[in-house]
């Protein structure tokens, strides 16, 4: 079996993005790595691995050639093999994502995908539906709780509006992961120093005969707008004070 | 000539209220492109739906009835969608940013060649120049889009979009067929394991009383439903209690789970991660407890009350519930 897993790049959760006067983003300073969400992908992958006879698991990032390190960590976590597209991240949108991740998966042959549910930059959550649709693949997103039925079919747990959704799926699939999916292992020093020497092919979309034409453009960034400061009060009464007087919600 | 296909959302025989949230954004297209909607309605046995759709101003509800749609599953519904968007001829498809419209959408834009704006919280400009603004970053960030394709897809947040009031009148009712290809089918519904609650849903609430790592252990979360409850609220929660199994999964607010914005949103014992800032700080009013007066959450807050929640919570209650007689 082979699981093709899904390694973005993104902005560290914790970073402070700047916006500069022209619009455009401040991305000098800040720290990368991969998307939590895909690393939830990649733990899932080696879990079924680690159950499994013979289960091949593929690491692909899109973006640019800073993007091997996420390749990198994915198989220092223990991926057996990684593959990155490289292109201008900035020219990129989730359908071309995906229609490149078709490519791959046309060359991969993959019995079962599994990628984060979104990324935590552009919180899109479109990559991995668009990709099944493509592919004419069922999909569970959201994944909460994975079962295999062997190799060839899943029962996968969603977290949906109102509760846990079941649904089964026939593979090949594709499974999006939510956050409780699992608790992505570190990289091990041992793991990290087997990854260097493992196989990490570079592909440019070019190679895929993909033309980078957005249909989707940001054509500008701008800061929310920000709350009005509040006031601190010192006691309950003087909250109620305010919720049924000034605010008026009580 | 531009014309808009709302894709509602049903389940178990009932709409989703975001579905009104959707026709409210339609409106608002309509207004801004001279563009009449209609309203694409899919499952089995769901005539009275459409009857019920029909008070809102739509030109025509689609009515898309198959064996195959009985339950909800992406695959299956994003196929008659498709079907509704050929129909109407469809140049822009407007779907809640739900867990069954994000689920679904992406693959009918897939399929219509589309691009699509995810979570849109406005629509900019007017005629053939629009933009739609997204919270990025976990609202850090709001990116202003412009889709290129003929056919634009949008899923929009109820939290921005007044839902829809009904104007009377009633819209033709065009039964369809769903055009779903059964062979192509490779996934079924199992079932739902439900949040059972008497409470109003988090997303619809007047009233979201949130509980957070500050609560300590999940017995003490009773003093948050205590609350709720004497509000009629909802009871929302942080990423922190839900990963600790506190409280279900479907009460997380923030950028990866529910985003509300109530008139009334009481943060209790949370710290104000950016992440749960992100489903949050559209709140009309923000009340924030926690002990510690450096916490970011007070950065949001209209009213901070820098105290223990162990003694002024059940102070709140009991003051509130004295207020009431
Ligand atoms: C990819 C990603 C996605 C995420 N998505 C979300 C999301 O959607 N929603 C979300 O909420 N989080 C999300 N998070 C997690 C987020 O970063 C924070 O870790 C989380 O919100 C913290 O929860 P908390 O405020 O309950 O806990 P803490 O940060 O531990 O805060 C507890 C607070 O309680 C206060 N406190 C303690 N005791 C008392 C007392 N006796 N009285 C009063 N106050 C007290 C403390 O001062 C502290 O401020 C995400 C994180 C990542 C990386």
């Amino acid at each position: 079996m082979k699981i093709l897993v899904t390694a973005k790049r993104v902005t560290d959760p914790d970073s402070k993005i700047v916006i500069k006067p022209d619009g455009s983003l401040d991305l000098d300073g800040v720290d990368f790595r991969m998307n939590y969400f895909c690393e939830i992908a990649v733990e899932e992958a080696l879990r079924i691995q680690e159950n499994l006879d013979d289960v091949e698991v593929v690491a692909v990032a899109i973006g640019d050639e800073e993007a091997t390190k996420e390749v990198r960590t994915a198989l220092a976590m223990g991926a057996d093999r990684g593959i990155l597209v490289e292109c201008d991240e900035a020219k990129l949108d989730s359908d071309l994502v995906a229609r490149i991740l078709v490519k791959v998966v046309e060359e991969e042959e993959p019995d079962l995908i599994i990628m984060g549910k979104q990324a935590v930059d552009g919180d899109n959550n479109q990559v991995g539906q668009l990709l099944a649709e493509y592919l004419g693949w069922p999909q569970a997103t959201f994944a909460y709780k994975v079962e295999l039925e062997g190799e060839t079919a899943a029962k996968v747990q969603r977290e949906v509006d109102g509760g846990v959704e079941t649904v089964h799926l026939t593979f090949p699939a594709v499974i999006t992961t939510d956050l409780r999916l699992n608790e992505p292992r570190y990289a091990s020093l041992p793991g990290i120093m087997k990854a260097k020497r493992k196989k990490l092919d570079v592909f440019e979309p070019d190679d895929f005969d993909i033309e980078l034409e957005q249909k989707v453009e940001v054509v500008g960034y701008k800061a929310p707008p920000s709350r009005q400061a509040g006031v601190t009060v010192d006691s309950v009464d003087a909250l109620l004070d305010k919720l049924a007087n000034e605010a008026k919600v009580i | 000539m531009s014309k808009i296909l709302v894709l509602a959302e049903q389940q178990f025989g009932k709409l989703a209220n975001a579905t009104f949230s959707a026709i409210g954004a339609a409106r608002q297209l309509a207004e801004k492109t001279g563009a009449s909607y209609d309203i694409a309605l899919a499952g089995q046995g769901i005539g009275g739906l459409a009857e019920q759709l029909g008070a809102y101003g739509a030109g025509t509800i689609y009515v898309l009835e198959d064996a195959s749609l009985e339950k909800y599953t992406a695959q299956a519904y994003a196929q008659a969608f498709h079907s509704a968007a050929k129909a109407s001829g469809a140049t822009f498809v407007v779907a809640a940013a739900t867990a069954i419209g994000k689920d679904c959408t992406p693959r009918v834009a897939a399929r219509l060649g589309a691009g699509q704006a995810s979570d849109v919280v406005a629509i900019n400009g007017s005629g053939g120049a629009l933009t739609y603004t997204r919270p990025m970053w976990a609202g850090n960030v709001l990116g202003e889009v412009k889709i290129n394709t003929d056919i634009q897809v949008l899923t929009v947040r109820g939290s921005d979009f007044d839902a829809a009031e009904a104007t009377g009148g009633s819209s033709a009712v065009e039964k369809i067929a769903a055009g779903v290809d059964a062979g192509s089918l490779r996934m079924t519904y199992v079932g739902l394991d439900a949040v059972e609650s008497s409470r109003p849903a988090l997303t619809d609430a007047d009233v979201v009383i949130s509980g957070g790592r500050g609560l300590k252990e999940a017995s003490n979360f009773k003093l948050v439903e205590e609350l709720a409850d004497l509000l009629g609220g909802a009871v929302g929660a942080t990423r922190a209690v839900v990963d600790a199994g506190w409280v279900p999964n479907d009460w997380q607010v923030g950028q990866t789970g529910k985003v509300v914005a109530p008139k009334l949103y009481i943060a209790v014992g949370i710290s104000g991660a950016i992440q749960h800032l992100a489903g949050m700080k559209g709140s009309k009013t923000i009340v924030a407890i926690n002990k510690d007066p450096e916490a970011p959450i007070f950065q949001v807050a209209d009213y901070g009350l820098v105290a223990d929640l162990f003694e002024v919570v059940p102070e709140l209650t009991s003051k509130l519930k004295a207020r009431a007689g």
